[in-house]
């Protein structure tokens, strides 16, 4: 690695100072005032309730088998949904960006689509889709499989929200890459799955890994969707968030925030690997 | 559709399995599912359909969804805006620190902001306690709405202006100070129109997203009919009554309003490129 | 034969990129391809790799039709104009990657591959960047480095895009004269582009000229030079003073002047044309040597390394006249500016025609 200023660092030095000072200080504080009532205060609170009653029904409440069966649930669920999200992310961003083909404009806005649709309404379509009450949902019932209100209801619903997380990262950059390298490895002799494997892919690797992230972090998380397609039932189709959910709705607050203090972990962890990505990329991208 | 077809034979391989594939997953994913809400909702008939969408609790969640996320938008633009400044032109300790953080209601499940934010205000609440003395509630009010949907918008805004921020040039603060101009007025005149662009996408995108949240509202709503329902949780109930015609109408118009942010935000986005080459 | 184009074609969308261009290339020749930017050299070599498939034509490479075959079958090394290393792999991995890709039974073992990688950085002297990534390897060194990785696979063609046009002056002096040595040394039948005559003139043993996607002039060094085939050739090749005039029987008028023409005009009605003078080829003299001597002062002397660079204000031109004569005489002749001397035109150079520059 060349030792070069990263982008971030170099534009610092040779920064003016601008506003007079007591302007910079009540920027500074107006900016704290907002930080603290609207990400401290919170993530103080989660931590706060989540131990009001002690440690032992801290770890009572995330080790109490409903729990579990959710935390398993939600796994299952990344476990599906990143994989196939991060391949077709793939294999959409090569066909977009190493082919010219007419309507490519027109692809691109269809796969940034699920961005603008409410969670509520990604869930509500599946049951319109394949839920109990619709023929194709019959059908499939009438042969013994159930999507809705169970598993693979929660798993497409996610799929749908999360679509375009990875192809989202993917295009930019490997538009920025050209083709170059591909054509190159082509006149050595390299078949396809060559240059994907060891061109294409290890050029691409940050990228997909933080597309990933991005979408494992929403999978884990998504509420609205998951909450239409589930059916809330407790050890079975109850995804963390909806755990969350259910037991705050009970009033059963310290295993509410107990429960979240994961999903909070879990979101700093995001921010902080995604915050380190960046510092990589930044650093990739200095060299060429 | 030429989408099938290019003009000449593609070099590189796999261009018909990686478009292939590309399509059929995005109609399996994406477009098949939400074709249904079409489905479902052309069979009403028009008058039916009328009926459903402008039934006065409908008409009062459209109205509730649409203001308070105007509302959140517009408060995201000004924090927005203050933290992108701050975060781009100060310097001083934990600044990174704040900067990751921005990024928290991106990753933070809506759930968990939505009980943070109910608990926070309730009447027992660490800020509820004492609002509550001075006689103001946020819980199962607008407001509470609002502050939900601050949340959830505040890192769209933060995230569009700080790389143009960025990348003002200092040579344009400078001259409009040769030429007289007080900070303030190079401000106003010379940097904020050179924001406004990206300022408009981020509330935009704010705003769009405000309008579909579900998560971190319900709990704080209190979802009192004709007064806290949102859209979204129109959808919801009418789903939770079997009313699946019912539901896709309310969800269609709510999409319209959705997608019409989109292509208002390409727009802008078009605009912003001819403006500045 | 190395490599016969037939009648190649090739369009992007409504616009003619290669008009039917038909191109012999012998075994172990260099050949240069010279035109200026946008015609087509690119397009060209990319279409004898097989990267663009020509929309009509036949592309020969050592006697068999390839036309149709993809890129991997051909067996061309390509070095592309920004050199396109795989930015991911060292540079042992980079050269190594053909010979890794080959199918099983044609692979060479590990030891083989690892001997001829080093034997190739060693011919381009490069042995010592084994580790290193493209990234931390300088213009030059990433040119040597794509060169060996094209000639890693054994290729039947070499074709280097703009080998050159990214590196500064000095580098890409020394990097030609090494090119033109390797090939002597390997003698692979290889095809260059450039849109720097001198380039061209220095290493290749032969020069396609090509404008607008056609050719306009295909020859030796020697014979481009020489005997331009028409004006955009010997404007292209080079510094030149254009006149416009017109010829009349055996006559050219330049100016207020006439001088005689070429052979070739000797009987010909008049006509628009066009004469051209290279710098070099203009004679200084304090003394009339010939009645056709023209009269000119000095309005700007230029050094140019060995040579001299004159701008000659000449009554009845309407632009100043361009010369360059050696140190040497210019030191003789006591030239200072705003001198009055005596210039003639060697080797007029007429073309008629409407072409214009
Ligand atoms: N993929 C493409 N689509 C459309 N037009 C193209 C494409 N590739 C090349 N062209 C056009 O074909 C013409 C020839 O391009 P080419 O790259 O071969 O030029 P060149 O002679 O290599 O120029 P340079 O010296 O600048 O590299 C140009 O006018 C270019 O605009
Ligand atoms: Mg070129």
């Amino acid at each position: 690695m060349l030792k070069q200023p990263t982008p971030e660092t170099a534009p610092l030095v040779r920064k003016r100072v601008s506003d007079p000072l007591p302007v910079q200080i009540l920027l500074i504080g107006l900016m704290l005032l907002f930080f603290i009532g609207f990400i401290f205060l919170p993530l103080g609170l989660v931590f706060a309730q989540a131990f009001q009653k002690g440690w032992s029904v801290y770890l009572e409440s995330i080790t109490e088998s409903y729990a579990l069966e959710a935390v398993k649930l939600t796994l299952t669920t990344v476990a599906i949904v990143v994989p196939l999200n991060a391949f077709f992310g793939v294999t959409a961003a090569w066909a977009i960006t190493k082919f010219n083909f007419a309507g490519k404009a027109a692809l691109k806005t269809l796969l940034d689509l699920p961005f603008a649709v409410s969670p509520v309404i990604a869930g509500l379509i599946f049951v319109l889709l394949v839920g109990s009450r619709t023929p194709f949902g019959s059908w499939l019932g009438e042969h013994g499989i159930k999507i809705i209100f169970s598993t693979p209801g929660i798993v497409i619903a996610t799929l749908f929200v999360t679509f375009p997380f990875v192809v989202r990262e993917l295009i930019p950059l490997m538009e920025a890459q050209g083709r170059d390298e591909e054509e190159a490895a082509l006149t050595l002799g390299a078949r396809g799955w060559q240059i994907v494997g060891k061109i294409t892919l290890p050029n691409i690797s940050w990228g997909l890994l933080y597309g990933m992230i991005l979408c494992g972090a929403r999978s884990i998380g998504e509420f609205g969707a998951v909450s239409v397609v589930s059916g809330h039932i407790r050890g079975q189709t109850n995804t963390v968030p909806l755990h969350v959910e259910i037991l705050y709705s009970e009033y059963n607050f310290a295993a509410s925030f107990a429960v979240a203090s994961i999903l909070v972990f879990l979101a700093l962890l995001t921010v902080a690997l995604k915050v380190s990505m960046e510092k990589k990329f930044q650093k990739n991208s200095s060299h060429h | 559709m030429g989408l099938f077809q290019t003009k000449r034979r593609n070099i590189l391989p796999g261009f018909g399995l990686s478009m292939g594939y590309t399509v059929f997953y995005l109609s399996a994913i994406v477009i098949v599912p939400l074709s249904m809400i079409f489905f479902n909702t052309f069979p009403m008939g028009w008058d039916p359909f009328v009926h459903a969408v402008t039934a006065p609790r409908v008409l009062a969640s459209y109205r509730l969804s649409f203001s308070t996320a105007l509302f959140a938008a517009l408060f995201d633009a000004v924090a927005g805006l203050l933290t992108a400044w701050v975060l781009v032109r100060y310097r001083f300790p934990g600044k990174q620190f704040l900067d990751a953080l921005v990024d928290l209601p991106f990753a933070l499940p809506t759930a968990v902001a939505g009980i943070c934010f109910a608990t926070l205000y309730s009447p027992m609440g660490w800020l509820g306690a004492t609002l509550t003395k001075w006689n103001i509630t946020i819980i199962n009010s607008a407001t509470g709405i609002v502050i939900a949907l601050v949340f959830i918008g505040f890192p769209f805004v933060v995230r569009t202006i700080q790389p143009v921020l960025e990348e003002v040039e200092q040579e344009i603060e400078e001259a409009a100070h040769c030429l007289g101009a007080t900070r303030w007025q190079t401000f106003r005149k010379i940097l904020l129109p050179h924001l406004f662009p990206a300022l408009l996408t981020g509330s935009t995108l704010a705003f769009a997203r405000g309008i579909g949240e579900y998560g971190s509202v319900i709990f704080i709503a209190g979802n009192l009919p004709m007064k806290t329902e949102i859209a979204p949780l129109m959808i919801m109930s009418k789903l939770d009554q079997f009313d699946y015609a019912g539901a896709s109408a309310v969800a269609l118009v709510l999409l319209l309003i959705s997608f019409s942010m989109l292509l208002a935000l390409n727009a802008i986005q078009e605009w912003q490129q001819k403006e500045y080459r | 034969m190395g490599i016969e184009l037939k009648n190649i074609t090739k369009k992007f969308g409504g616009y003619t990129a290669i008009d039917d261009i038909s191109l012999n290339v012998a075994s172990g020749e260099l050949v240069a391809l010279l035109g200026p930017s946008g015609c087509g050299k690119t397009t060209l070599l990319r279409i004898i790799a097989g990267l663009e498939l020509p929309d009509g034509g036949k592309i020969i490479l050592e006697d068999k039709d390839t036309t149709n075959l993809p890129p991997r079958e051909k067996n061309v090394g390509f070095v592309f104009q920004h050199y396109a290393l795989f930015r991911r792999m060292t540079v042992f991995e980079n050269v190594a990657f053909g010979l890794k890709v080959l199918p099983r039974k044609a692979r060479p073992s590990g030891t083989e591959i690892r001997d001829r990688v080093e034997h190739l950085l060693k011919m381009v002297q490069m042995e010592w960047a084994l580790k290193r990534y493209p990234s931390q390897l300088s213009g030059g060194q990433r040119q040597r480095i794509a060169l060996a990785r094209a000639l890693a696979v054994n290729p039947k063609v070499l074709l280097l895009d703009e080998p050159f046009s990214a590196l500064d002056a000095k580098v890409r002096q020394e990097l030609r004269r090494w090119v033109r040595k390797l090939h002597d040394d390997i003698h692979v039948t290889s095809i260059f582009v450039t849109h720097d005559q001198e380039e061209a003139l220095e290493l290749a043993d032969r020069i396609v000229v090509i404008n607008k996607g056609r050719i306009e002039q295909q020859g030796t060094p020697q014979e481009v030079y020489d005997h331009p085939a028409n004006a955009f050739v010997y404007n292209f090749l080079g510094n030149v003073n254009v006149f416009h005039g017109r010829v009349h029987n055996g006559k050219v008028t330049l100016g207020s002047h006439r001088v005689d023409a070429p052979d070739e005009f000797k009987n010909t009605e008049e006509k628009a044309s066009q004469a051209f003078v290279r710098p070099h080829e203009i004679g200084i003299s304090r003394i009339r040597s010939s009645e056709a001597d023209l009269e000119g002062t000095i309005q700007e002397v230029r050094l140019m390394g060995g040579q001299i660079g004159l701008n000659l204000e000449c009554e009845g031109f309407e632009h100043p006249i361009e010369a360059e004569i050696p140190r040497d005489l210019y030191i003789n002749l006591q030239l200072s500016r705003g001198d009055k001397v005596f210039v003639s035109l060697n080797r007029v150079k007429v073309f008629t025609g409407d072409y214009a520059i």
